[in-house]
């Protein structure tokens, strides 16, 4: 048996409803201060008027754009072509191309990105352990051609080499 | 002084044309009376979209339309340009004479009543005794267009958001008939014209003010029943887009749909000018009784009295809708049967009461 509500008497009945009429008008103007009160100072508009504003655009801070690998000004980078992120990633947008260099040890040859299977999810960038490679804030990225969007990330070695002699 | 004295009822162009054209005045002058009519009603829908849109983008944080000319001016010529050549499609089965006669009928009331908004002393198209009663009566026109509109689709779902759309708004006509009715017998006139001239004088002789407490109450019970007569928010059941695939003109494109929708922000002009000839002293200046300022408010000539209160209730209208949280169908049809019906008539007693008193007016 499920338990009915006692039925209340007039006044009680009475009395709710006209609080409720008050209270609810009262919380319908006080919406209409908020939105008065916006529409008011235009200062408040948060959107932006996105080609003409390019120049002084700043992409907001967690936005996850292309990946892309941070060189020093010596032109190296931290990856040790360990292949995790390529493992990470869902897509297999990552191809990790390793060479021997002249002691025989296993060094990055080619970091090969194929930016147009990417789904910027990031989960390459969290599971490098050297934070070798990063998430860029870049958005504008439309091409007219599939072959432009394969990147390769890292400075060839030989141009490596060539700058450790300088 | 007698009204007729002091505000002529008669103006400059249609005394030109009187002299000019003795024998033919009589259908020029209508004539070039709705031609003004059309442009008026034209532009109107123009302008209104383009507020509804930009007072929306600024309540929410946001710009409205910003590409097309100075600030989005030009986007209801745009989009009205993007109406006209997109198709017409009509459905497998419609019944295709009510289904292109349905967009026409709300605007056809939306001009009808137009005809006798007193705009000025001398900017009025007709002005019959029976005004209330008339305007009473057209406004049906625009339930009979959404109802068949809906009809027609063959859909099911547009039936029935044309049947609670048409139950909305002959319900809460009730109520605006009962409050057009409490202002007729405080007036004592049914012409919008005499309605208009008896709140003569100061701000405090308009019917808001004029009536003790309850011409306020009675505005703001004017404002609730318009709001939902109108179909818009708080109690646009009838059109909720995102939910209820839009009830009654889902299956309208082009310019069909463009019909409605013009219709439906036309008719909220129409709604404020009544708001403003009945509680608002319509196109009298809102006099002090301090001479000097007196002086310079009867500067202005009363048309722009009357647009401008006419816009302030717009606006009122459009705070609303980007304010409110859509309401129930059982609490939209409660708040009229069980709240605004019962105080409405306890209105109108208390108004006959005050009247015999002699406190009102």
């Amino acid at each position: 048996m499920k338990a009915t509500i006692p039925k209340e008497n007039l006044l009680d009945y009475s009395s709710r409803y006209l609080r409720k009429v008050f209270t609810g008008f009262y919380s319908l103007i006080q919406g209409m201060e908020i939105t008065i009160k916006y529409f008011l100072n235009p200062k408040t508009v948060i959107t932006q008027q996105y080609p003409e504003n390019r120049d002084t655009l700043e992409m907001f801070e967690r936005f996850r754009g292309p990946v892309s690998m941070p060189h020093d000004e010596k032109g190296q980078n931290a990856c040790v072509a360990c292949g995790i992120c390529e493992k990470a990633c869902p897509n297999g947008s990552i191809s990790v191309l390793t060479t021997k260099d002249l002691s025989g040890r296993k060094v990055l040859g080619k970091y090969v990105y194929r930016m147009a299977q990417c789904a910027f999810c990031g989960l390459c960038v969290e599971s490098c352990p050297f934070d070798a490679i990063v998430l860029t804030r870049d958005f504008e990225l439309s091409v007219y051609d599939r072959n432009e969007l394969t990147w390769v990330l890292n400075t060839p070695q030989i141009e490596q080499e060539e700058n450790a002699n300088d | 002084m007698s009204a007729e004295t002091l505000y002529p009822l008669h103006n400059g162009i249609g005394n030109m044309v009187r002299s000019l054209f003795p024998e033919s005045a009589f259908i020029i002058n209508p004539i070039i009376g709705l031609i003004s009519l059309v442009v008026l009603v034209s532009s109107l829908a123009a302008v209104l979209i383009l507020l509804e849109r930009k007072v929306a983008g600024h309540m929410q944080l946001r710009h409205g339309p910003m590409r097309v000319g100075y600030h989005g001016i030009l986007q209801p010529l745009a989009d009205g340009v993007k109406l006209i050549f997109k198709e017409i499609m009509q459905p497998k089965g419609a019944d295709t004479f009510i289904f292109y006669l349905a967009p026409v009928l709300p605007l056809t009331a939306t001009f009808l009543v137009m005809t006798i908004m007193p705009f000025d002393h001398h900017l009025q198209l007709a002005d019959p005794s029976g005004g209330v009663l008339y305007i009473i009566g057209v406004s049906g026109l625009s339930v009979l267009g959404i109802l068949l509109g809906g009809w027609a689709s063959n859909n099911k779902l547009s039936l029935l958001g044309a049947m609670r759309s048409g139950a909305q708004m002959i319900s809460f006509e009730v109520s605006l008939a009962l409050i057009m009715l409490l202002i007729v017998m405080l007036s004592g006139s049914a012409s919008l014209r005499g309605i208009v001239l008896s709140q003569q004088g100061l701000i405090f002789d308009w019917w808001i003010f004029k009536f003790p407490f309850l011409g306020i109450l009675s505005f703001f019970m004017y404002l609730i029943a318009s709001t939902a007569e109108l179909n818009r928010t708080p109690f646009d059941l009838a059109e909720a887009e995102s939910e209820l695939s839009a009830g009654y003109h889902t299956e309208y494109s082009g310019m069909g749909f463009a019909m409605f929708f013009f219709a439906e922000f036309v008719n909220m002009f129409v709604s404020a000018g009544l708001a403003t000839t009945l509680f608002l002293g319509g196109f009298h200046p809102p006099l002090i009784g301090i001479s000097i300022i007196d002086g310079l408010l009867n500067l202005l000539p009363g048309f722009v009295w009357f647009f401008g209160k006419t816009f302030f209730i717009v606006f009122v209208y459009m705070w609303f809708r980007w304010t409110f949280p859509r309401v129930r169908i059982d609490q939209l049809m409660s708040l009229e049967w069980k709240m605004l019906l019962p105080l409405n008539l306890l209105l109108l007693t208390l108004g006959a009461v005050f009247m015999m008193l002699g406190w009102a007016g």
